[in-house]
């Protein structure tokens, strides 16, 4: 027994005495770009693809191009886990070392997130997450989300729904039923399907799915069986995702009217329900597959080489390719700040006019290597998001199945909704700092 | 030789009771103190306040609570998170209700609102004991998570679902929201948790304290020598959930600047319930040494490995971090059930007879 306390005491004390090292020096001459990743936890099934994407494609410009502008990228994974708490820990650890941007990969950091980044002059680029209202590029001038806000993506997945039915017309007397992730990321479409559902005459039956029980849905199923909705429209996430679908197949529901979010749309999400999936709708905003010229050189000069955690079989899947995106559009920013600059190492200032005067065009995605991968981007001071189009793509039992054309939100009913509810954000945390950064004119 | 008590005669009742009888220990707060209260805001990093000491701070003071229950009434809880929420959401509604108010006397305000909940809830505690009134605490847990999300009023209605500090001024020094500097932050909440931890100290010793012992120990016998099962129960019940309430809404206001139902979920009790198991059932010392090791062994363990050059992957130290916690948590069970505090304990009694141990 006294060993054993002696043992526990000197382990104890060992564990104390490590100190903590404050802030590793990052080297000048590089560019420090942070990814909040999870690979842990229940939602690490959305999470791993999309980690080794953005991871990969940095190492790649670095192995190809010696890194952006001649200057190399260097890259650091926090784990987060998708816990708020974890995310800001994340980020105070980074913020010494001046990030040029954060990259959160949850709504909830990047609430929590928003009004830090202002304050440290830190841009967050949250990639068709997180705040919609955040798209008011006047009131948030700190805060990126292209291509498309949660809104956005209900009015398309509405579009989509109406085109089936025969119009947005004809949506009257449907029943559409909503299965959502109850916390912010699920309840913020909620303004705009009820005011659809006013507007066109559907009713809407919510099924909120709380994260504790994301892998426990089978009664929630058994009232969608019970309401029979003509449509089931999802925002999921993590582990509540392979549930759904598993579950929808199993009550038999008609998959082929089973619709989520781009979100909800990984290989991962669909998989598990076997050939019971075949059917089920997602929208996605990239192309899946692996056959661009960029993705082949990131096979090339990392995965090959052994110089990735990605397992071969998951490159092109579509959250691996939507990390792709995450970091190209991040690379382009950085790309446009050196430019606007004429600095070859920027500072997180910079990149983010970088990202304000974002464009990217089929050209510039053609020489990108990646022809075809995503709608063009445009960012501008004021319009922070760009309200892209997405589609609408099925899952075969195999693989992804481009099946919409690209589909443009609805613009004129969510851009009022917009500019109130950043409005209201802004009234609510008053006192807001005003917008002090000018604005770069878009000739680049 | 250095830690001895030999020769310090006590001639008064007064000085017989004091909180810390023995003069090192005397010298040993103090020194605690100064280092917290001017040591740390003077030499510490950002980084270092803002995520280690301000949880650590919170997290314990969270833990005490919980310890006053569990340790102390021998009532379990799984509970807390949602207790905490209450302090959390209450402080959001209260500094959204009376915006001038003074928000260091809403964040004390927030805990009796959670003392309030905690005590509806601690009803069931005259009539169920251990694990069945375990599940009763679950059931308020989920009931109360269940209300943070579902009445929109609580969250004044944001998209989001989400509560924000505003950025909240004491004499002209931002001490909420993201201009608030972390060591402003961190002097509140060490002044708060060090005078309720002085006011935990001096409940448990006393009456009250005694009275809960009682019950913890032998509730039958506690009724039969005259003390009132009723009231001593759900006295604990509503000062464990004011201590958790006041933590939760520190840690929205103080800490995190921002939070959502999610954060005060069943997770975060267990979080508290190990910090109090590993720190030590019964112990207010315990509480701080639980909370210090389960929140900063994964700070640790993650920088270690640069500290010592080697590089591993984020999510490789996460996950050993999972495996050493889980380890240490069975380790403290099977070998020193009493957690930390006892060792700390031993360990004080070896240095009493350092160095001629008979």
């Amino acid at each position: 027994m006294r060993l054993k306390k002696l043992v526990l005491g000197a382990a104890f004390a060992g564990v104390i005495g490590v100190s903590v090292p404050v802030s590793q020096a990052v080297a000048e001459d590089t560019l420090f770009v942070p990814l909040f990743t999870y690979r842990t936890g229940p939602f690490a099934n959305s999470g791993i693809p999309i980690a080794n994407g953005m991871h990969d494609y940095f190492k790649m410009l670095n192995a190809r191009d010696g890194g952006i502008g001649g200057v190399k990228v260097l890259v650091q994974e926090c784990e987060t886990g998708y816990k708020n708490e974890k995310g800001v820990e994340c980020y105070d650890s980074v913020k010494s070392k001046r990030p040029l941007v954060i990259t959160p990969y949850s709504t909830g950091i990047t609430l929590a997130l928003i009004p830090k980044a202002s304050v440290d002059r830190i841009p967050v680029f949250s990639m068709a997450y997180g705040l919609s209202a955040a798209a008011v590029g006047t009131d948030f001038p700190w805060i990126f989300n292209p291509p498309a806000t949660y809104w956005d993506g209900m009015s398309i997945v509405l579009k989509y729904i109406a085109g089936k039915e025969g119009g947005l017309a004809s949506l009257k007397g449907k029943k559409i039923g909503y299965i959502y992730f109850d916390g912010g990321y699920g309840l913020e479409p909620i303004p705009l399907l009820d005011q659809f559902a006013k507007e066109y005459g559907f009713s809407v039956t919510k099924y909120p799915v709380p994260p504790a029980d994301m892998q426990n849905q089978s009664g929630l199923w058994l009232s969608v069986r019970r309401d029979r909705p003509d449509w089931m429209i999802m925002w999921g996430w993590g582990a509540m995702n392979p549930t759904a679908v598993q579950e929808a197949a199993k009550t038999g529901f008609a998959m082929d009217h089973f619709i989520g979010v781009w979100w909800s749309g990984s290989e991962n999400d669909a998989r598990p329900a076997g050939a019971g999936g075949k059917g089920y709708l997602s929208l996605n905003f990239n192309a899946v597959g692996a056959g661009y010229p960029a993705i082949k050189d990131v096979e090339k000069y990392v995965i090959a080489k052994g110089n990735s955690q990605t397992p071969k079989d998951m490159v092109g899947e579509n959250f691996y390719n939507r990390g792709v995106m995450n970091s190209v559009i991040i690379a382009e920013a950085i790309r446009n700040a050196q430019k606007l600059t004429r600095k070859k190492v920027v500072d997180s200032a910079d990149v983010r006019r970088g990202l304000e005067t974002l464009t990217i065009s089929d050209e510039r995605w053609k020489q990108l290597g990646l022809p075809g991968f995503a709608a063009p981007i445009r960012v501008t001071c004021q319009d922070h998001n760009g309200h892209h189009a997405a589609y609408v793509q099925q899952w075969d039992g195999r693989k992804w199945v481009k099946v919409s054309d690209w589909i443009t939100p609805m613009e004129d009913k969510v851009l009022p909704m917009l500019y109130s509810a950043a409005n209201d954000y802004v009234s609510k945390n008053q006192p807001w700092p005003k917008r002090t950064e000018a604005c770069d004119d878009k000739t680049l | 030789m250095l830690y001895r008590e030999v020769g310090q005669y006590k001639t008064s009742y007064r000085a017989d009771q004091a909180l810390f009888p023995i003069l090192q220990d005397r010298i040993g707060i103090a020194i605690i103190l100064l280092l917290a209260f001017v040591g740390v805001p003077l030499t510490a990093s950002s980084f270092t306040v803002d995520s280690i000491l301000i949880p650590v701070l919170v997290l314990a003071l969270a833990a005490t609570g919980l310890n006053l229950l569990t340790g102390y009434t021998g009532l379990l809880s799984l509970g807390t998170g949602g207790f905490m929420g209450v302090g959390a959401f209450a402080c959001y509604k209260l500094a959204t209700l009376f915006p001038g108010v003074n928000i260091i006397v809403l964040i004390l305000c927030s805990g009796f609102f959670a003392a309030a909940v905690g005590t509806v809830f601690g009803l069931p505690s005259l009539r169920i004991k251990g694990f069945y009134l375990a599940v009763a605490t679950l059931a308020a847990q989920f009931f109360l998570s269940w209300c943070f999300i579902r009445i929109p009023w609580l969250y004044n209605y944001n998209v989001s679902a989400s509560i924000e500090v505003p950025t909240k001024t004491l004499f002209g020094l931002a001490v909420t929201g993201p201009t608030s500097s972390p060591v402003t932050r961190y002097l509140i909440v060490l002044s708060i948790v060090a005078v309720l931890t002085l006011v935990a100290a001096n409940l448990v010793r006393g009456r009250i304290g005694r009275a809960w012992m009682a019950v913890r120990d032998m509730d039958l016998a506690a009724e039969l020598i005259g003390i009132r099962l009723y009231q001593t129960k759900l006295l604990a019940f509503a000062v464990s959930s004011f201590y958790c309430g006041v933590a939760g809404a520190m840690m929205v206001f103080l800490w995190l600047g921002n939070a959502e139902s999610e954060s005060f979920n069943i997770n975060q009790s267990f979080l508290i319930l190990f910090m109090v198991i590993i720190g030590g059932l019964g112990s207010l010392l315990g509480s701080f040494l639980g909370a210090a090791l389960i929140w900063g062994l994964p700070i640790v363990l993650r920088a270690a490995p640069a500290h010592f050059g080697i590089s591993i992957q984020s999510v490789t130290a996460e996950q050993i971090s999972f495996v050493i916690v889980g380890a240490l948590i069975i380790f403290f069970l099977i070998v020193e059930p009493y957690g930390l505090a006892r060792l700390w304990q031993i360990g004080k009694q070896k240095l009493r007879m350092w160095p001629f141990p008979y």
